[in-house]
């Protein structure tokens, strides 16, 4: 080794160690950023473009200017316009009210579940949430035919249990599963020293549980909510005109001339819709991903 | 899975209360597990009773009609039936791209027509699902290692990629559509003249790359998630031990996120299999991007019984995929979500 014998080349040596290490830090973290830019491109240049077209008059709809020219609101207005037969402000209300209803219903049966699997001991524990993780898994094809020909029979089609209950097949596991991880983070400590002071088991539930579990509700609530605003598949066919929730009503836009597609308005449409969704994960960013990946890894 | 189903063993959790003797029953460990049965079957049955209804009942009673004949022209005598009895006819029609023929019988089904279409179909979805899952699982592989990084701005990328997941599908699909369009900005940014939604690769190509946008960052949270339960200390002994930067990724990163990542890889293809909504905007399912689900839809209204019969040979196709997974390749969803307790991190 050089080390006993010449100390100043030594010193040389570690500076240059360490000039290349700091290089190759400052490098690692270059790409680092690099690599954050491209996802950020990646995933916003498509819903910006959606955002930037929508404020776009129609002569330039196909203008590529990455910023926003010829800005206009009358998109916007084009879209609510029922003239062309688009119900896009009836399909607004219709998917709010499936929406709300579906994450209602679905809270208020799952919650009873998800406290009992994540807190009982019981026999078919497992059973019973593979049953319901499968659940959640289920194609939805394979319950349109026998509901298609089920609600024509009882006279359902076009109303709005048609969609809501079906809706219900895909939340409910959704919520039930969802809860029963956020359920089992929860600090239980506190409902056996309410019960040690004379609660049953039910009023430590009421009064110590659920204000503790209102944050794990509600952000299960935003992402059922979510999934029952997104559905596309069973509206498509058991809704009518009416009833129709706001995808089908975005998928089959119409425009005033039969072969040309309304994009501008399409996109205008498509913003509202996306838009207050997108504030809402974003403001709730963390408990939403907690409540994603819930399931999965914990 | 066998023994997950047999009496759950005695055994309080670490916070649990300590059995209660001063009761004035007396009550007992053996009863405290009975009477939490007992709790559990209450609280369970409202969920159980509304999956019954939305989805068992629509499962039994689909697969009642796909032994069903469906009602219409009979092609022999030109007059009305009512269906009848249809034994496994309708599968083997599936299967064997079968159709009802004049005179009786079947003959193959002419080009064009639903019943023709079933094997590409079948197909199109396994590609559609081992292209896009592919894709999903390497593009939010990386995302997830960037994302598990410590950068300024980090929670800017973890909010970014929230937003291809929170648009619904159906906006997705026009917006794709839109950009895919002959003069929209895709051909514009890369200079090229291609009619995408026309012709059978392209709109193949179409649909993967908005499907791979779409679901991408959830399969880059899930894998996140893995990844963050990784310890860092482990990282740091490696990196005194000597370990280059690959063989950390090979063999510490891989092995520890693989139960994260195979249930992540589960919930995608199965969801891929099912894929109905992006093709069915995008394309319409022309140009052979018609997948199992679209090919149920458009038969549903030229007869119920043949369509449950589809319908149920697809739940059966998603069904052994998932069964697959779970017994072969070790995707163990129940006990990744079950069987772990509290505190875990």
């Amino acid at each position: 080794m050089t080390a006993a014998t010449a100390p100043a080349s030594l010193r040389a040596q570690q500076d240059k160690g360490r000039k290349a290490a700091q290089n190759k830090e400052k490098w690692a973290s270059a790409r680092t950023y690099i690599s954050a830019a491209v996802i950020l491109i990646w995933c916003l240049a498509p819903a910006y473009w959606m955002v930037v077209t929508a404020f776009r008059e129609v002569g330039f709809t196909y203008d590529t200017t990455p910023w926003p020219t010829h800005v206009t609101l009358d998109n916007f207005l084009t879209a609510f316009d029922t003239s062309f037969g688009n119900k896009f402000g009836q399909a607004l209300l219709n998917s709010i009210i499936i929406g709300v209803t579906v994450t209602v219903v679905s809270l208020v049966i799952g919650v009873f579940a998800a406290y009992a699997l994540a807190r009982l001991n019981f026999r078919f524990k497992y059973l019973v949430l593979g049953f319901i993780l499968g659940a959640s898994m289920f194609p939805g094809v394979a319950l349109i035919t026998p509901l298609f020909q089920l609600f024509t029979n009882i006279g359902w089609m076009g109303t709005y249990q048609a969609l809501i209950i079906p809706n219900i097949s895909f939340v409910l596991p959704l919520t039930v599963y969802t809860l029963t991880s956020f359920f089992r983070e929860m600090p239980w400590e506190l409902e056996e020293s309410a019960r040690v002071d004379g609660c049953t088991q039910g009023q430590a539930f009421r009064k110590v549980i659920m204000p503790l579990a209102a944050p794990a509700i509600f952000t299960t609530a935003i992402l059922a909510f979510i999934s029952s605003w997104n559905e596309f598949l069973i509206a498509s066919q058991l809704s009518n005109e009416r009833t129709q929730p706001v995808t089908v009503a975005i998928a089959s836009f119409a425009g005033a001339q039969p072969n040309q597609i309304p994009y501008t308005a399409i996109m205008a449409a498509g913003t509202i819709v996306t838009i207050p969704l997108v504030i809402l994960v974003l403001v709730f960013q963390r408990k939403i991903v907690a409540g994603l990946t819930a399931g999965a890894v914990k | 899975m066998a023994t997950e189903l047999g009496p759950t063993p005695v055994k309080q959790p670490a916070s649990g209360a300590a059995p209660v003797h001063h009761g004035p029953k007396g009550v007992g460990e053996d009863n405290r597990i009975a009477s939490q049965g007992r709790w559990a079957s209450w609280l369970l049955a409202p969920t159980i009773v509304a999956l019954a209804i939305v989805i068992v009942y629509p499962i039994i009673s689909a697969i009642v009609m796909s032994f069903q004949k469906d009602a219409g022209l009979d092609p022999v005598t030109g007059l009305f039936t009512d269906g009848g009895a249809a034994g496994i006819q309708n599968y083997v029609n599936w299967l064997g791209q079968q159709c009802a023929a004049q005179g009786g019988g079947t003959v193959a089904c002419p080009p064009g027509t639903l019943g023709g279409q079933f094997w590409t179909a079948t197909a199109t979805t396994f590609f559609f699902t081992v292209v896009t899952v592919g894709f999903e699982t390497v593009l939010g592989f990386w995302m997830a290692m960037i994302m598990a990084r410590s950068f300024k701005g980090r929670s800017l990328v973890r909010a970014a990629v929230l937003v291809p997941w929170a648009i619904p599908t159906a906006v997705t699909a026009q917006l794709w559509l839109f950009m895919f369009d002959f003069n929209g900005i895709i051909n514009k940014l890369f200079n090229v003249s291609i009619l995408w939604t026309g012709s059978e690769w392209p709109a193949k190509w179409a649909v993967i790359i908005a499907d791979t946008w779409k679901t991408t960052p959830f399969m880059a949270l899930l894998i996140l998630a893995g990844l963050q339960m990784i310890p860092a200390e482990v990282y740091e002994a490696s990196k005194v031990d000597g370990a280059s930067a690959w063989q950390r990724f090979r063999l510490i990163t891989l092995p520890l996120v693989k139960p994260a990542l195979m249930v992540a890889i589960l919930f995608r293809t199965l969801d891929a299999l099912r894929m109905f909504d992006l093709p069915y905007i995008l394309t319409g399912g022309a140009n052979n991007t018609t997948t199992l689900s679209i090919l149920v839809i458009n038969q549903i209204r030229q007869g119920f019984n043949s369509a449950a019969a589809l319908s149920t040979i697809t739940f059966i196709i998603i069904f052994l995929v998932a069964f697959i997974f779970v017994r072969f390749l070790g995707a163990n969803v129940v006990e990744q979500s079950g069987a772990s307790g509290k505190g875990k991190k």
